[in-house]
């Protein structure tokens, strides 16, 4: 049975709850944005993930991680999507760490994920070259020089980019601008000369990076998988990270869900509480059925990845589509339920807005996903 | 597990002999079985499959057997379904007494009605029709009029249903009325009767599409016996709902929309490079190829919702609140379904009847019409989402 939970995930579940509601409360996002924060996330609450075992969830107890699977991960990100939790999740273990597990040599994963399941390296996938989502538009050049290669180019959108302690890079070895062939991924230290980091803060209080390549010298030992043959790898890894923010805004629309439907029932206008109006009602109950139907997206998506269907770029753009869109309506009708109140900073309906935004932009929103789809069938 | 398989091998080797080989191919309209009195049997063999399943109670198979049910478990019956599929088997019969009314007599009717009513349903002896709405009591259903007074050893009827599903076509009717005028839930019974009756008339309506599957049916002091009241007198409220359920379960199915209406053109994605062409193995209009993915992705996120709230009811986790938004998004997908078809097709579905137009596009077209009715019948959209809203959420009236 694919869309109901075990026991054990269910615990997994339970522990994640706690830990987010205590620990990183949307007080935290909050603290982080106002104090400007350098860091953009909690680095001890992020060691005492790696300590529960969340950082290391998709890792192999080989290198240290708990192997939980991508059902637990995907709960994980709901629970952290409820709270709006600011940690490295998406960059470090849902991008960086599959592209080592599915691409790495042995060296590089017994490197790479035990230092992320320790929780001791924060990692980012430059990828983005302009302002929307298109995975296989590279125009960054990686040109060979002996051994080595010198890549020169420029990344926007790095998520956690400013923070990376270690970077990998879509860089392209042959072929033009939009050939999916010719790709190749590289394990860049941010140190290096030649790469310029420039934080940027975003609207949902969390950070990226535009990051300009000039001329930057890696070694043939820092080409992650095979050189041109990164495509491959790559979509496989952004499916994941689709299916995990899918999971995410799970969280975060249910959230805004569950915290409307309780003003609607507390907030009064002509003597009687708002949430008694038809007009209020019918709406809340539409976004009820919506939800239902984003939550067996997720579950579907998340045991297809689980499961290693064949199926998984269909069900990781359904999902990531579905959640962009139903996370963006529901977001919009909640800080309308809210009234002016949902206008003040004061109301965390704004922050969950923010995210929600933020989150559909993310490796491809509604649109991006269903062109996807369509082409992945057939029409 | 041993005991299932045995069963499974069983229902193999026994479908494979009795399923004749025209009930393995898609059920044309006309050969529908809805059994009764009156029955038609176009295909001889639709009643060749009926009477033999119906020998093993497999036209109902999850009823006890002393009613003629098949007595299988919920595991068995399962299999039996996946056999059948795996061969194509029509379902052996259509009833609204197998859909609706046998689980509400399970549940409430006493022996001695049980004993008289299911085993005739389970062999498709009798067809009955549903007679809850009335011209002043639609959304409103518990606002029904239909008079009913005790005349010491029999009940007398006199009033009007409306929407009463081929009416004239059943033998018996379900039928909610009026015993008490001074409550208004608690005023309503549950009455069993033949539609022979004397004082007992149904006159088609003609709708949109051009079919007539409803009726208006008129009770003119029609005699009904004593012991055909289900359940106690003035407590029909409770069967009511209770059957009300399963008729929305039925309907909500519709959403996947498989069945009829133009099967024949294949999927939204494949009529559409028919009719509108292609580009590039691409549906030649970008929008309309964006409108049917949404259609596709909403329809395969509410096929997930209903299997995933099927194995949760099998996890022993209850059925869900998910349950209730079944009939409301099943219904509204069916609907926006058929109006895609139609920008789809062009004028290909905008024909009537005659030349030009095949059987599959008129089909389309008339089914894009009936669909107008499945939010609106068994309870509207805004009825159904004012239970999720009161139920579901707990918000105030």
């Amino acid at each position: 049975m694919a869309l109901v939970l075990t026991e054990e995930q269910q615990l997994l579940r339970d522990t994640a709850t706690q830990f987010f509601q205590e620990r990183l409360p949307i007080a935290n996002l909050r603290k982080l944005r106002d104090t400007q924060d350098q860091t953009g996330f909690d680095r001890a609450a992020w060691k005492e993930m790696s300590d529960l075992g969340f950082a290391g969830i998709m890792i192999s107890e080989k290198y240290g991680g708990t192997d939980f699977g991508p059902v637990g991960l995907g709960l994980v990100l709901e629970q952290a999507g409820r709270t709006l939790a600011a940690t490295p999740l998406v960059s470090t273990v849902l991008l960086c760490g599959s592209a080592v597990q599915l691409a790495g040599n042995a060296t590089q994963r017994q490197d790479i994920l035990s230092a992320i399941a320790a929780g001791d390296r924060v990692m980012a996938l430059a990828l983005e070259e302009g302002p929307h989502h298109n995975p296989t538009r590279i125009a960054t050049k990686a040109v060979a020089e002996g051994s080595s290669y010198r890549i020169t180019g420029a990344k926007t959108f790095v998520l956690d980019g400013h923070v990376a302690d270690q970077l990998v890079v879509v860089a392209r070895t042959s072929g033009g601008d939009n050939d999916r062939s010719g790709i190749t991924l590289f394990l860049v230290d941010p140190k290096s000369e030649g790469v310029k980091v420039t934080r940027t803060r975003m609207v949902d209080s969390r950070n990226a990076a535009n990051i300009e390549f000039r001329n930057v010298a890696v070694p043939g030992t820092a080409v992650l998988g095979s050189v041109d043959g990164g495509n491959d790898v790559l979509e496989e890894v952004l499916d994941i990270a689709r299916i995990g923010l899918a999971a995410e805004m799970l969280g975060l629309t249910q959230e805004v869900f569950d915290t409307t439907l309780a003003y609607l029932k507390e907030r009064k206008q002509f003597g009687k509480v708002i949430g008694s109006f038809q007009a209020l009602q019918h709406r809340m109950a539409t976004l009820f059925a919506e939800i239902e139907l984003c939550r067996s997206v997720v579950l579907d998506a998340l045991s297809a990845l689980e499961g290693r269907r064949n199926d998984v770029p269909q069900v990781a753009s359904l999902a990531k589509s579905r959640l962009s869109d139903i996370a963006t309506l529901m977001t919009n009708e909640g800080l309308q339920m809210h009234g002016g109140m949902g206008m003040t900073d004061q109301f965390d309906v704004g922050l969950f807005m923010k995210r929600a935004r933020v989150a559909a932009a993310s490796f491809g929103d509604g649109n991006f996903h269903r062109d996807r789809y369509a082409t992945l069938e057939g029409y | 597990m041993e005991a299932l398989e045995k069963f499974r091998e069983e229902t193999r080797a026994w479908l494979e002999e009795n399923c004749p080989a025209s009930m393995r191919t898609p059920m044309p309209e006309e050969e529908t079985p809805w059994g009764g009195r009156n029955a038609k049997w176009p295909n001889p063999d639709s009643k060749v499959w009926l009477d033999r399943m119906a020998s093993r109670g497999w036209t109902a198979p999850t009823w006890p057997k002393e009613y003629g049910g098949g007595g299988l478990s919920k595991e068995e019956n399962l299999v039996l379904h996946q056999e059948m599929r795996r061969i194509k088997a029509r379902a052996p019969l259509s009833s609204f007494g197998i859909w609706m009314l046998g689980p509400a007599l399970l549940e409430f009717a006493n022996e001695e009605q049980k004993k008289e009513h299911l085993p005739k349903i389970v062999r498709g002896e009798i067809r009955w029709c549903q007679g809850y709405s009335e011209p002043g009591a639609g959304s409103d259903l518990a606002g029904l009029q239909t008079k009913c007074e005790d005349k010491g050893d029999h009940y007398l009827v006199n009033g009007q249903k409306i929407w009463t599903s081929y009416a004239d076509k059943a033998d018996w009717i379900f039928c909610l009325v009026r015993t008490d005028p001074t409550k208004k839930h608690d005023g309503i019974s549950f009455l069993l009767f033949d539609m022979m009756s004397p004082g007992v008339e149904a006159r088609p309506i003609s709708m949109i599409s051009g079919a007539s599957p409803f009726c208006e049916t008129f009770f003119t002091d029609v005699k009904v016996p004593k012991k055909n009241l289900v359940g106690e007198l003035n407590k029909g409220w409770t069967i009511a709902k209770r059957l009300l359920q399963h008729e929305r379960e039925m309907i909500s199915g519709m959403g996947l929309g498989g069945a009829g209406s133009g099967a024949g053109l294949g999927g939204l994605e494949q009529v559409a490079k028919e009719y509108y062409g292609e580009a590039n193995g691409r549906i030649a209009s970008p929008s309309l190829r964006d409108h049917i993915t949404r259609q596709k992705m909403d329809g395969k996120a509410f096929a997930l919702t209903l299997q995933r709230s099927a194995e949760e009811a099998k996890a022993g986790q209850g059925p869900g609140a998910a349950t209730s938004i079944f009939k409301y998004y099943g219904t509204e997908l069916n609907k926006r379904r058929f109006e895609l078809l139609l920008e789809v097709m062009g004028t290909k579905a905008l024909g009537w009847e005659g030349e030009g137009f095949s059987e599959d596009e008129i089909a389309v077209t008339r089914s894009w019409l009936r669909s107008k009715g499945n939010s609106i019948e068994g309870g509207t959209s805004e009825v159904q989402l004012n239970v999720v809203s009161k139920r579901v959420l707990g918000l105030p009236d």
